[in-house]
């Protein structure tokens, strides 16, 4: 199995700060794709009272599911990898169409002492995708900025219809180590 | 090209939406969108003129935020093609008030006609059925496609989809509304939210 090396050795609480934003913003949709950096947050969702986890087949689904929730009167999240955000490219052109609020959080791979060259393309163009599709992008590179950056990406992405993507380092959740 | 015994597009959308109530129904990409425009505008009529693949989970994503109001997808078989990794994500939530009907003319009838897998492989009521939703029809008589529009308005017992061979002949164009925000904020007024 693929353990992702934490940057410390406790379990950590990022994922909670997150899950208590999202919790205050009243999200009730939350679409992924899974990845092992989101796995706490995922836990979190599937246990929750209030949020409805969906597993995706592929991330451009996620995209229109929001569109969909939003039409019925939910906010939602989605929640993927820096591999799936190429997945999304055309789905994203519902977003300026629709008008509808759009927060995304990425785990990012492709950087900071990545160990798969298969990763760095699509983890390299990551930003430059969003930012090419309006989509605009914060970055959290320590667990002590999270709150703060996802306190701001809510605020602009459901009160100002800002889509915004947040961008989790993988400084932050710890480089994948490859055991054989 | 028009083949004898196959249902017509339109007089299938109308017959869907002749008594529709509360349904808000959601038209893919292609002439779906326009079949549902033929059949009448509406205020719950999410037109789509892009986002090819995206129906059914724009339908997804609604009938969970509604769960007490029926939620019908009409598309084609190309956008649904596109989108077939869509009903493994609905088989999964099986959300009981989504409804999707396929127009299937075994082709893509916007870009000249070009066959499509359904018409020679590709089974989307085996599809559908494999990934969990149990109420998956083909549909090939108008009594058929009655039969699904009354089962639409049970909000209990889906998630159900349906594959409706229709005939393939280009028909004039009625085009819907395009402008995307207007077309959402519509519904969500009529489903009494207000602007941000």
């Amino acid at each position: 199995m693929h353990a992702r090396a934490d940057a410390a050795d406790t379990v950590p609480n990022w994922p909670d700060d997150i899950f208590a934003t999202l919790q205050r913003f009243d999200i009730r949709q939350v679409p992924y794709v899974p990845d092992a950096g989101h796995s706490r947050l995922i836990q979190r969702v599937l246990a929750s009272s209030t949020m409805r986890g969906i597993p995706l087949t592929t991330e451009e689904e996620g995209v229109a599911l929001l569109a969909g929730a939003w039409a019925g009167g939910q906010r939602g999240v989605l929640l993927m990898q820096s591999s799936g955000v190429g997945n999304c490219i055309n789905m994203l052109s519902l977003i300026p169409i629709l008008r509808f609020p759009f927060l995304t959080l990425v785990t990012m791979r492709g950087e900071w002492g990545e160990f798969n060259p298969w990763q760095v393309p699509m983890g390299s163009t990551t930003q430059g995708v969003f930012e090419l599709s309006g989509v605009q992008v914060l970055r959290a590179s320590n667990a002590a900025e999270v709150p703060a950056v996802l306190e701001a990406a809510a605020s602009q992405a459901y009160n100002a219809l800002t889509p915004t993507a947040v961008l989790l380092s993988q400084r932050l959740i710890g480089a994948k180590v490859f055991t054989k | 090209m028009s083949k004898a015994n196959l249902l017509d597009r339109r007089q299938v959308v109308s017959t869907l939406l002749a008594n529709r109530k509360d349904v808000v129904a959601i038209g893919g990409l292609g002439a779906s969108t326009n079949d549902m425009c033929a059949a009448g505008d509406h205020a719950r009529n999410f037109y789509l003129w892009g986002g090819m693949g995206g129906a059914a989970m724009i339908g997804l994503g609604l009938a969970l935020a509604q769960p007490k109001l029926p939620v019908l997808v009409i598309t084609g078989d190309g956008e649904m093609l596109m989108g077939m990794g869509s009903l493994a994500t609905i088989g999964l939530q099986k959300p009981s008030n989504l409804s999707i009907a396929v127009l299937d003319n075994e082709a893509y009838g916007e870009t000249g006609g070009q066959t499509s897998h359904t018409s020679a492989a590709a089974d989307l009521v085996g599809v559908a059925r494999a990934c969990g939703i149990g109420d998956s029809r083909a549909v090939t008589t108008m009594a058929e496609v009655e039969a699904f529009a009354k089962a639409v308005h049970d909000v209990s017992a889906g998630p159900r989809f349906a594959n409706m061979k229709i005939d393939s002949a280009s028909l004039e164009r009625i085009l819907p509304i395009r402008d995307g925000t207007y077309i959402v904020n519509r519904i969500r007024g009529d489903l009494g939210f207000q602007p941000i």
